[in-house]
């Protein structure tokens, strides 16, 4: 019993950690750019799939360095085509352009890749239990949870220690004096847009081996992630970390003792947490008006 | 001059609704095609109410919608063979979740306020998905019809006769579209109007504003769940994708194709898409592409819908 709730809380941290890189870019862009990107579940979904085409040629390693960095670059040419010319727009506009992507992304990756679930092979040396009694703490989830908080740290360094981060983070409390400061902001927004799309193609790449590969893949992921940058507060990146964490664990607990209920308890979290405190855990204060 | 324009433009929708099932089958169309453009013209109609005239971003309008539709189909399943109470079962229900949430998030703006809905829309989906034995799961709720009308001394035929279940839906959208065409000429709508263009300037001259977001909000999910119950009774049936968020962003694609500012502009947004998606996926396997691109085609080229590109015509 006591293995069946680590299990099932372990499993609950992995897909937390999911829930939180997909969030942490989404949240990236929607603070600088105040686009709510539907699509991510789609780029998230092209970062697996890119890595499955590659993995015959590059091995898994090979394509987890370079299966994110060609989804950030697709990001980028969806950014410059599309997305950028709703900036400053009704925030609707560049929601609804997402949502139509969202639908050709899903589509797309069904027309190219089919319908079925696709065999997605991890390293063998990863895939062995560490230890009988704990089955399943295989290497992978280990590896995982390590990759993403790697991930994690190394994005807050990028935002804390690079001129990038720091213009990054100016442009989210006030872009207009950051763009009279002389920086460029259009390159900043479109930057801002691809490392958000290389988390979210790097969270696609670790999730495809755990989650099975499938064009369904991104959307099931994108709706838990809203709820963790609310959960989290609104504006604040180790909040969307702490949020995304939190449901992940959460449902996990959840799923020992009402499975059935699993994916309903994180939004009954969303709905606490908006009723005690609407700006979220670590939200600013003055976000919302 | 403009006024007389106006209201020749609205009995000429009317006529042309009230004759459809007879000028319909001219044009290709069927029946069942033309009241499923009235109920989704209904459910984009109310959610414009919050979009384009309290200036409020809602992306999760299926929710109640959906909650319509499954407290239609409860009702006539579970609790008595009456489409009236069904009807009104569905409605309460929408309305009451609509209420409870609206309450929730009305302190939330702009973006902020769109992911909260979207978020909370989800919720009734995944309840609908997985309580097997109540709502039929994925595979939704079937094993019900809709009931005849039975006025004690008439009776009508609604599920035989589908001319005469359009007629109700005619009979229901326009009640629906007179409140909400009232409720926008009255005081009330112009307040609504003036948090739309100045929330600030609003609150400064004592407007309680949430008190008003929140109003609009349970009136616009009170009709959309009418529009849900409908739904549900033109096909008796449910399922889960009645209250998924794709269906949330067809209401909105509706409302912004056809003209949010426009009170009129969803009806035809609701034509054109619906036959659009008719069509699309009677003809192609891959219907979402098609959909998702014309999303973007419809943000890029026609941000005003097409009532206001026409109306900028007129007064250029």
């Amino acid at each position: 019993m006591t293995q069946l709730i680590l299990f099932d809380v372990f499993n609950g941290l992995i897909v937390g950690a999911f829930y939180a890189l997909m969030a942490l870019g989404l949240s990236l862009i929607l603070n600088l750019s105040g686009v709510i990107n539907f699509a991510h579940g789609g780029f998230l979904a092209l970062g697996a799939y890119f890595a499955y085409t590659m993995m015959p040629y590059t091995g898994f390693w090979g394509a987890l360095l370079i299966a994110p960095v060609l989804t950030a670059i697709v990001g980028l040419i969806v950014e410059w085509a599309l997305i950028r010319r709703l900036y400053g727009r009704d925030p609707l506009y560049s929601l609804l352009l997402t949502f139509g992507l969202a639908y050709i992304f899903e589509d797309g990756t069904r027309f190219i890749w089919g319908p079925q679930s696709l065999p997605y092979s991890v390293p063998n040396w990863l895939n062995t239990p560490l230890s009988t009694d704990f089955f399943f703490l295989t290497g992978y989830r280990l590896f995982m949870v390590l990759l993403v908080v790697v991930a994690v740290i190394g994005l807050f360094i990028i935002l804390r220690r690079t001129r990038l981060g720091m213009r990054i983070r100016a442009g989210t409390l006030d872009l207009d004096t950051v763009s009279v400061l002389g920086v460029n902001v259009r390159l900043l927004r479109s930057l801002n847009f691809g490392l958000g799309i290389y988390l979210a193609g790097l969270a696609g790449v670790l999730a495809a081996g755990m989650l099975g590969l499938q064009p369904t893949i991104g959307t099931s992921l994108i709706m838990p992630s809203f709820v963790a940058i609310i959960v989290g507060g609104l504006g604040s990146l180790p909040g969307t970390l702490l949020g995304g964490l939190l449901i992940g664990v959460a449902s996990g607990v959840v799923t020992v003792f009402f499975s059935s209920a699993s994916e309903a308890v994180i939004y009954v979290m969303m709905a606490v947490v908006l009723l005690v405190r609407p700006r979220g855990l670590l939200g600013e204060e003055g976000r919302l008006q | 001059m403009i006024e007389l324009n106006r209201r020749s433009v609205s009995a000429l929708i009317w006529i042309l609704l009230l004759a459809l099932p007879y000028w319909l089958p001219w044009v290709g169309g069927y029946q069942e095609l033309g009241t499923r453009v009235l109920i989704m013209a209904l459910a984009a109609m109310s959610l414009n109410f919050l979009l384009g005239f309290t200036g409020v971003l809602s992306f999760g309008h299926a929710a109640y919608f959906g909650l319509g539709a499954y407290g239609v189909a409860m009702s006539l399943k579970f609790i008595a063979p009456s489409t009236p109470l069904g009807i009104l079962v569905g409605v309460l229900t929408g309305t009451l979740a609509a209420a409870i949430i609206g309450a929730l998030i009305v302190r939330l703006r702009g973006v902020y306020f769109a992911m909260v809905t979207i978020a909370f829309g989800q919720v009734f989906y995944f309840i609908a998905f997985r309580w097997n034995d109540v709502t039929g799961g994925d595979d939704g709720l079937g094993g019900w019809r809709r009931q005849p009308l039975d006025f004690g001394f008439a009776q009508i035929d609604i599920l035989g006769n589908d001319k005469a279940f359009y007629y109700l839906v005619l009979v229901l959208f326009a009640l629906a579209v007179g409140v909400m065409a009232a409720l926008l000429r009255a005081p009330f709508g112009r307040t609504l109007l003036a948090i739309r263009e100045n929330e600030r300037r609003a609150r400064f001259l004592g407007i309680p504003v949430e008190l008003h977001i929140w109003l609009s909000f349970v009136i616009s999910c009170l009709f959309v769940s009418l529009a849900g119950t409908l739904y549900a009774l033109l096909s008796n049936f449910t399922d889960p994708r009645a209250l998924r968020w794709d269906m949330s962003g067809n209401f909105v694609i509706i409302a912004v194709l056809g003209g949010m500012r426009s009170f009129w502009g969803p009806l035809i947004g609701a034509a054109i898409f619906v036959v659009l998606q008719d069509y699309i996926s009677s003809q192609t396997e891959n219907w979402m592409s098609f959909i998702g691109l014309f999303f973007v085609l419809v943000v890029l080229f026609f941000p005003r819908g097409v009532l206001g590109i026409i109306r900028r015509r007129v007064s250029s």
